[in-house]
């Protein structure tokens, strides 16, 4: 049994939206049905351990204003207003037009400073013990969400690499196949899509590889098969379609810095105070919401990770 | 005016159902964005495609209603002038209520917030100059402000419509995220319009300029012929 420890600032699934559909799903995930689980998440039966934990339960005694009274974005939503530009530009393309990506077979390198350097099939991903985790989205265009990621800890991954004193940061990137994604045709950014953290970042419990989200695979436009979620920075740092994990000494690039490096740093963490230079990000918008919300530092994380960033001055590492 | 026989365009120009056709036309983005918005076809984030469709017919209609003299140039169809008012005017319509659900309903009324938008964010700022420019021209659009402007200010005032567009068109393209293409697609087709403008008679492909209509008269009809005070334009 996996017992998960949630602080404060993260989402709970106490709150359901919309009710009648997710009290069927959460009949299906509350029953602990491994095999279910484990046949939504690819079908293979694949799945090992326990795969989705029970949903935790909120005591009901927290304030309206806490996090973990936050609804869920309904699955719809999150499904069908994507930004994944290999798949086109506007919300509703990726949905359109992901059924084109290949998600099996499919292999992550993980390598560089690594003392195991290893792939890893699909499969073996979803053998990593699956929790799930519900986590505050929140975009750098100034909408959120709220959704139920099935995933396990980055960090379990890294640790399967040993990875050496000289990894001090991870470079991640994204799958880059003109056949099976036509928004390459376009120079929107530089091919492949790049991403990276820092190794503490990394390695931070909160930072997860997901597989699947709301109890079921991970969607195409989601960034099938298996994608990044950093819940306390812009969802563009939570890259997509994942195929190449490179341990490394130095910085790595990373694709909304190179293509724009005044308006996006490489830290990115969710900050009311730095606005980005064309828009505020001192509020945003819930999706399925009319009116706007103020920005949390860290996008309500802060308890957890502002100690990563002690005596930084985190106007200019933004 | 009668000694002149009419083709079927010209008639179908002049006759009398064709304001209230253009102008039912100008309301069908709005029909259309209101049903959607019912429908919940305006997807996940319902305020924010409405911020994007109603700018976007702004800007369409714009280029519409400077495509007007042009085309009536090169199709040899006076009729057409009678519509460029209000075809302007829809599209300082779309442009208000651009302006309106981002205000009203984006931001809530948040008058702090958007004030501080527009000294900050130079896309917004460069917005809402076009956006006053329109109103200008919208004030400005009727007869009677016509003939208190006189002919030759009026004109010179108006000329601010391209001004509006270029601004409108450098809204889009600074908005977008990373290099897409579609804003470009608007402002070629405004330096298009622009280069019409012009452009020498005899540089018109296909076209040789004519006795009465010849290049000169090219230049100056754009903004003489079909505007208000050369009365082609005097219903509405």
């Amino acid at each position: 049994m996996l017992i998960k420890v949630r602080s404060a600032s993260q989402a709970s699934e106490s709150e359901v939206t919309p009710r009648g559909l997710f009290l069927s799903r959460r009949s299906i995930i509350a029953g602990g049905i491994a095999g279910g689980a484990a046949l939504a998440l690819g079908g293979t039966g694949v799945v090992t351990g326990p795969a989705l934990a029970a949903p935790f339960q909120a005591p009901l005694t927290v304030s309206p204003k806490d996090p973990r009274m936050d609804a869920r974005t309904p699955m719809k939503s999150a499904t069908s207003y994507n930004n994944f530009y290999e798949f086109g530009t506007d919300k509703t393309d990726p949905s359109e037009n992901a059924g084109t990506l290949r998600t099996r077979p499919w292999e992550i390198a993980v390598d560089g400073e690594a003392g195991k350097p290893a792939t890893f099939g699909i499969e073996d991903l979803l053998s990593f013990p699956l929790e799930e985790r519900v986590y505050r989205l929140r975009c750098v265009e100034g909408w959120s969400m709220v959704i139920p990621w099935v995933g396990f800890p980055l960090a379990e991954l890294l640790k399967r690499v040993d990875p050496t004193g000289n990894a001090k940061y991870v470079a991640f990137q994204t799958l880059a196949d003109r056949s099976q994604m036509p928004g390459l045709k376009y120079p929107v950014l530089q091919w492949p899509y790049v991403e990276g953290l820092r190794m503490d970042e990394a390695m931070h419990p909160l930072t997860i590889l997901a597989v699947g989200m709301y109890g079921e695979t991970l969607p195409n436009q989601n960034g099938a098969p298996v994608r990044l979620v950093v819940p306390w920075k812009y969802g563009f740092k939570s890259i997509k379609s994942i195929v190449r994990i490179t341990l490394t000494q130095d910085q790595p690039p990373t694709s909304w810095n190179r293509s724009q490096p005044r308006e996006y740093g490489f830290y990115s963490n969710v900050n009311p105070e730095v606005d980005h230079p064309r828009w505020s990000q001192a509020t945003e918008r819930r999706v399925g919401e009319f009116s706007r919300r103020k920005t949390l530092p860290f996008n309500g994380y802060g308890e957890e990770v502002a100690s990563l960033y002690a005596g930084m001055d985190l106007r200019k590492n933004y | 005016m009668a000694a002149v026989s009419k083709g079927p365009v010209a008639r179908a120009l002049s006759s009398r159902w064709a304001k209230p056709a253009v102008f039912a036309l100008g309301l069908v983005p709005l029909g259309w964005m209101v049903w959607l918005g019912l429908s919940g076809g305006l997807g996940a984030e319902p305020v924010a495609e409405a911020v994007r469709q109603s700018g976007l017919w702004a800007l369409r209609l714009l280029l519409v209603a400077l495509a007007v003299t042009p085309l009536r140039i090169l199709t040899g169809q006076p009729g057409l002038a009678r519509f460029r008012r209000m075809i302007g005017l829809f599209a300082f319509f779309y442009a208000l209520l651009h302006v309106s659900v981002y205000v009203g309903v984006d931001q809530f009324f948040d008058w702090a917030a958007v004030w501080k938008d527009i000294v900050k964010r130079p896309y917004i700022t460069v917005g809402m100059g076009a956006l006053l420019i329109l109103t200008a021209l919208a004030a400005t659009s009727t007869n009677g402000m016509v003939r208190r402007l006189g002919g030759r200010r009026w004109k010179a005032l108006h000329k601010a419509v391209f001004v509006a567009g270029a601004a409108g068109c450098v809204h889009y393209v600074m908005l977008v995220k990373g290099w897409q293409y579609p804003p470009f697609v608007y402002a070629a087709i405004f330096l298009g319009l622009v280069g019409l403008r012009h452009a020498k008679g005899p540089a018109v492909p296909g076209r040789e300029p004519r006795r009465h209509e010849g290049h000169k008269d090219f230049h100056k009809g754009l903004l003489l012929k079909g505007s208000p005070s050369s009365g082609a334009d005097t219903s509405l």
